[in-house]
């Protein structure tokens, strides 16, 4: 596997925000596959962050369901239909949510297909948007989860922070036979992006180069994507050039790309806007550090929840100003 | 009952104590082997309690779902899964349901429809429920029987579950496997209200309370049930009480309860109540006995064949984990 290939064979793309890209994937991959429905919290409605938006006009409430606040419901229930021959995608609302539906998720759909011998796939994708939101809701409500969820053996772990991908993940999530765990990038939702209209399918397990670089490779994901890119300029205009890595398949990850980037500019940094103690960053600088033997430098929140004040608040996110310093401080 | 015909109680009567022999052969030959040391780990027998997935069953059709409990044994082989399978699970062999991986907690055969014993107390609801509504999208007439105990009831997802199954209308059947106990403790001393059917009932579900022990009873309140969830009614439950004559797990020695008070529900034993019944209506003695023949000559071949059948190997621990970005 490569760092940049696409199985984009769309000729024309569209500008959208990262919510209509979702909207998008899911009806295409509605009308392509009548055993794809969706169930979660008001999505008649159209969903909290408008991915669902008139998806319950055109596919009926029976595809489009809008469940009561019952998250371990959601959560098995989109279980069960899965082993009984359907595509279920579960909406979580936010991953924070999510967690009332832990036990399912984590005891019963990642071990199905091992605990019951590989007797049946279990093609469900649960979608939970994560990070800190827009609206300043504090510590239930914008937290990032990744490195509990790549911990969980039986799960796909996907993470785009792009329109592109967004779309391009969400089929693919689709049409993976492995549960699929969707971390979408809350804050990014309004955001807008080139997206390739129709068939546009982003491969699972391969990253993306977002800047070419040779001094320094910076690995990143989901909501620090953009911020990442920023302290990238900052650092070119003080003469160090950056390889941004767009991981977003958080597992399976693409080692090669990293270690290729990194085996070229010998500088690595890792940067998520989780807690760094315990993150996912924590992985990919072992096993760069192991294969390549490189000190790596990390950058993540400090270990505390998310405060409301947006003091508080700024306290705990991951700036361009200290994915900055940590580039100049990698050697 | 009343109107069943003689024969046809007599047939019926007898297709209920071959699925109930059936469980309770299974269970204790899973006695003998955990006691021998052949199966190595933990076994939830269901010895006692055998009317309510023998009766609950005769009214599921092959395509029908079950999900079940960690006392799972007697869904499965009333559901029509295989015991020679299932016993080599509890021994951990490649041929078991699932490879060996899962062991007696989640024995699993989806080819009966048998969606999984689960380790997890209430975690079988949501899965029955969301297997009904993929039936209802895929145009399937199938319905889905849920098996929990009456320990479930105090779990998040047994309020859920109703209330989901009720709200969109979903062909559901709820069955509390009530034993008495959950676990080392009375579930009398954990349950406020008016118990399990007072819930359901609270929640818009059709409920129906039968003696658990009654095979018959419980047969036709879950066929009542049943034909109002075929006809489009909604989900339905029903609860039976019963009694746990084994301990929780095959370590218990149960000190919790007293021995009169196990022996005082031998009396209802259910097994012996069929038989007796039967026996009033004029089937012979032998033809009873050679039910128990049959059954335990079944599961001595399925003890034996577990014995012969090949261990996984390391690899195998690897295998069926997940199919993208399987363990390097
Ligand atoms: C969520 C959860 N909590 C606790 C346990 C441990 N546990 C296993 S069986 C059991 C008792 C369950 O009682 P009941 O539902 O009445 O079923 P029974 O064992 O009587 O068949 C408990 C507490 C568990 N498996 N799952």
């Amino acid at each position: 596997m490569t760092g940049n290939v696409e199985t984009a064979r769309a000729e024309a793309t569209t500008t959208c925000t990262i919510a209509e890209a979702a909207r998008e994937a899911l009806a295409e991959e509605m009308r392509r596959d009548p055993t794809v429905w969706a169930l979660g919290e008001d999505l008649a409605a159209g969903g909290i962050f408008g991915a669902y938006k008139g998806l319950a006009q055109e596919f009926g409430s029976e595809r489009i369901v809008s469940t009561p606040i019952s998250e371990s419901m959601i959560m098995n229930v989109g279980f069960g239909a899965a082993l009984a021959g359907t595509r279920p995608v579960v909406e979580m609302r936010i991953l924070d949510f999510a967690l009332c539906a832990w036990d399912e998720l984590i005891n019963q759909i990642a071990k199905a297909r091992y605990m019951f011998g590989g007797q049946g796939n279990v093609p469900v994708v649960i979608r939970m948007p994560q990070g800190i939101g827009r609206g300043h809701q504090a510590a239930q409500h914008s937290q990032s989860l990744e490195a509990w969820l790549v911990h969980t053996p039986g799960l796909v772990v996907l993470a785009p922070a792009t329109a592109a991908d967004e779309k391009g993940m969400l089929k693919s999530a689709i049409r993976c036979d492995d549960p699929v765990a969707m971390l979408e990038p809350k804050a990014l939702f309004p955001t807008t992006g080139e997206v390739p209209a129709g068939e546009h399918l982003t491969p699972i397990g391969v990253a993306r180069i977002a800047r070419e670089g040779s001094d320094v490779t910076l690995v990143t994901w989901s909501t620090l994507l953009p911020t990442a890119l920023v302290a990238a300029e900052k650092a070119h205009e003080a003469g160090i050039s950056v390889e941004v890595i767009d991981l977003r398949s958080l597992w399976p990850w693409d080692r090669e790309a990293v270690m290729r980037s990194v085996a070229k500019t010998k500088r690595a940094v890792v940067a998520h806007e989780a807690v760094a103690v315990g993150g996912f960053g924590a992985e990919i600088a072992a096993s760069i550090s192991e294969e390549l033997g490189l000190r790596v430098t990390r950058v993540g929140a400090p270990r505390i929840p998310v405060a409301y004040a947006p003091i508080l608040e700024n306290t705990y996110r991951v700036s361009a100003e200290r994915i900055l310093a940590a580039i100049e401080r990698s050697a | 009952m009343g109107e069943m015909k003689a024969a046809d109680r007599v047939t019926l009567g007898l297709a209920f104590l071959r699925t109930m022999v059936r469980i309770r052969e299974f269970e204790m030959h899973a006695r003998i082997g955990y006691d021998r040391g052949e199966i190595p780990g933990v076994v939830h027998l269901s010895i006692g309690q055998e009317a309510v997935p023998a009766g609950v069953c005769a009214n599921l059709r092959r395509d029908d779902y079950v999900a079940s409990t960690h006392r799972g044994h007697g869904h499965c082989i009333a559901k029509g899964a295989d015991v020679t399978a299932m016993m080599a699970e509890l021994f951990g062999k490649t041929t078991g349901t699932c490879k060996g991986k899962g062991g007696s907690m989640h024995i699993a055969d989806f080819s009966v429809g048998m969606l999984g014993a689960n380790g997890v107390v209430g975690g079988g609801i949501g899965i029955a429920v969301g297997a009904a509504q993929a039936a209802r999208l895929l145009h399937k007439d199938a319905i889905s029987a849920c098996f929990f105990g009456d320990g479930a009831v105090n779990r998040g997802p047994f309020l859920e579950g109703l209330n989901w199954a009720a709200v969109f209308n979903l062909p559901v059947l709820f069955i509390c496997e009530d034993n008495t106990f959950s676990a080392f403790t009375r579930a009398s001393d954990t349950t406020a209200g008016k118990g399990p059917t007072a819930r359901a009932e609270a929640i818009g579900v059709r409920a129906l309370s039968v003696d658990g022990n009654n095979v018959f009873a419980v047969y036709e309140a879950a066929r009542e049930l049943v034909e109002g969830i075929r006809a489009g009614h909604g989900p339905g439950f029903l609860h039976a009480p019963t009694y746990r004559l084994d301990g929780h797990t095959v370590f218990d020695k149960a000190p919790y309860r007293s021995n009169e008070e196990v022996e005082y529900h031998r009396g209802d034993d259910p097994v012996a109540l069929l038989e007796s019944r039967l026996h009033a209506w004029g089937v012979d003695g032998t033809q009873l006995d050679a039910i128990h023949i049959e059954a335990r000559e079944e599961m001595v071949r399925a003890m034996e064949a577990a014995r012969k059948a090949p261990s996984p190997s390391e690899a195998d621990a690897f295998a069926d984990v997940q199919l993208i970005g399987a363990p390097r």
